[in-house]
């Protein structure tokens, strides 16, 4: 059952992901990257990630993209406007789109041609919020404070740039 | 039979008992909330239709069945038709950890409380798709207080849910009810208390922070273009969000299941019921917020609270 499930929640993420860039009507776009996040957490819950899963739909689709649809309501793009699909990047998306499917097929080929290494151990059963989070908070605390202050000049950059319109 | 498909009918079985129940309260909570605010008000409510009006959900059903159902000739089809389901399905689905008594929920999540804030934010989707594919100012101007009403108060909803949890020690509803066995969370936390009711009154778009369905200014807000079921779909999820919010007050601060003499599921039924009779006394009662006051009192007021809810909780059990 659970590779049908895999492929299932994998071909929807990797379709609604591919509409995500071909839409022209920008709300749609945004909607159907809501749905690709849905599917990635529906992946990770295969994986017995359920913590994981639950943030990636509270904060990515919950939150962040509750933000997106906020923003085009804010700039107001006429419903009918389309948008440009390309903005003369096509080769530089080129080159990096080759870089990555090299990426993808080595990581791909790595793990085809190795040999079958013991299914990693179920992270504690019925508990892995707490492993989760004793393990960000000991052997990752430095990373994640990294994270926290990135997060925060972020923060407080939008605020000094959005300041300064407003005291013009 | 094999146990799987055993397993299979049993899951199915519980799944029509919960959607079956759940959907006969939240048709009875229209009748309530009338026949509430109606003797709040010197009026009698509905009478016509059964006795003391006790028919008249059937009626309104029926009523919103046969209507015809308009879609805007500038409206963006697909979204307009699917924001009704987009909000209520995440209403429903929410129900599926939700432990009615001890042995009786659909599936046992050990991140129940995660789950529930997970999928409830999708909500707020219904919402934006139904303002955005309207087509029509005041959808839009309600669908959009409702966004930014709903992605605030959600912050300050899961904050002051920390202290219980932290007290707690999990995210899984069942043993938080468990480690109410002695007293209720309500007494050791009746500031996050407090911020929950506000916020939660908050993300059902209650009065009085019904800013996004202001009838004096938006007509109706966000749903101001629909007709017939799918009005009545936004109409019932917001009634089942609120029997949600309901049975989160009950299994977070109010003990859940756990009551003398009745069984479980009354004790935990008369509790959502005693929360959902607030927010109607509410509605009796108060007046509708100003926007700026609503974003005041949220960010300067209820988040300070919460975060010194959290700190102090903190504080109090490294201290024990």
């Amino acid at each position: 059952m659970e590779p049908f499930f895999f492929f299932l929640f994998a071909a929807g993420a990797v379709i609604s992901a591919l509409l995500v860039i071909s839409r022209r009507n920008i709300m749609h776009c945004a909607l159907f990257l809501v749905l690709t996040f849905f599917f990635v957490a529906a992946i990770f819950v295969l994986l017995n990630a359920e913590f994981l899963a639950a943030v990636q739909v509270l904060v990515y689709a919950g939150a962040i993209m509750v933000l997106f649809t906020f923003v085009i309501f804010l700039v107001h793009i006429p419903r009918t406007e389309k948008i440009r699909r390309t903005f003369g990047q096509k080769n530089l998306a080129l080159a990096l789109g080759v870089f990555l499917g090299l990426e993808v097929a080595y990581i791909v080929y790595g793990a085809i041609s190795a040999p079958a290494s013991p299914a990693a151990a179920p992270v504690v059963q019925g508990g892995n919020t707490e492993s989760f989070g004793v393990a960000l908070f000991t052997r990752f605390l430095f990373p994640f404070e990294i994270v926290s202050v990135l997060l925060l000049a972020a923060m407080i950059g939008a605020i000094v740039l959005a300041k300064k319109e407003i005291d013009r | 039979m094999p146990t799987v498909v055993v397993e299979i009918i049993v899951v199915l079985v519980k799944i029509a008992v919960v959607f079956g129940a759940v959907a006969l309260v939240v048709a009875y909570l229209t009748y309530l909330e009338r026949k509430v605010i109606g003797h709040m008000q010197h009026r009698m409510g509905p009478m016509r239709v059964g006795w003391h009006g006790l028919l008249q959900p059937i009626a309104d059903g029926l009523k919103l069945f046969t209507k015809e159902d308009i879609i805007p000739s500038q409206a963006d089809r697909w979204v307009f038709f699917l924001a009704p389901v987009v909000s209520l399905v995440p209403a429903f689905i929410a129900y599926a950890v939700i432990p009615f008594d001890r042995n009786f929920y659909i599936t046992h999540l050990n991140i129940g409380v995660l789950y529930i804030l997970a999928v409830s934010s999708l909500g707020v989707y219904g919402i934006v798709m139904a303002g955005w594919a309207s087509n029509s100012k005041y959808a839009i101007l309600g669908s959009f207080r409702s966004a930014a009403q709903m992605f605030s108060y959600e912050i300050f909803l899961g904050f002051s849910l920390i202290g219980p949890l932290m007290i707690a020690g999990s995210l899984d509803l069942v043993k938080i009810v468990d480690a109410q066995s002695k007293v209720w969370f309500i007494v050791y936390q009746p500031v996050a208390f407090l911020l929950f009711l506000v916020a939660a009154t908050a993300e059902t778009n209650r009065v009085p922070f019904d800013l996004p369905e202001a009838e004096t200014e938006l007509v109706a807000g966000f749903h101001t273009e629909y007709s017939g079921m799918k009005f009545a779909f936004f109409f019932m999820a917001e009634y089942a969000n609120m029997v949600i919010v309901g049975a989160m007050a009950s299994v977070l601060f109010l003990g859940g299941w756990s009551g003398p003499v009745l069984p479980g599921v009354i004790w935990f039924f008369l509790k959502v019921m005693a929360f959902i009779f607030l927010f109607i006394w509410l509605r009796a009662t108060l007046p509708r917020l100003r926007y700026d006051q609503l974003m005041y009192m949220g960010w300067k007021v209820m988040f300070p609270i919460a975060i010194l809810n959290i700190v102090g909780t903190g504080l109090v059990i490294y201290l024990l």
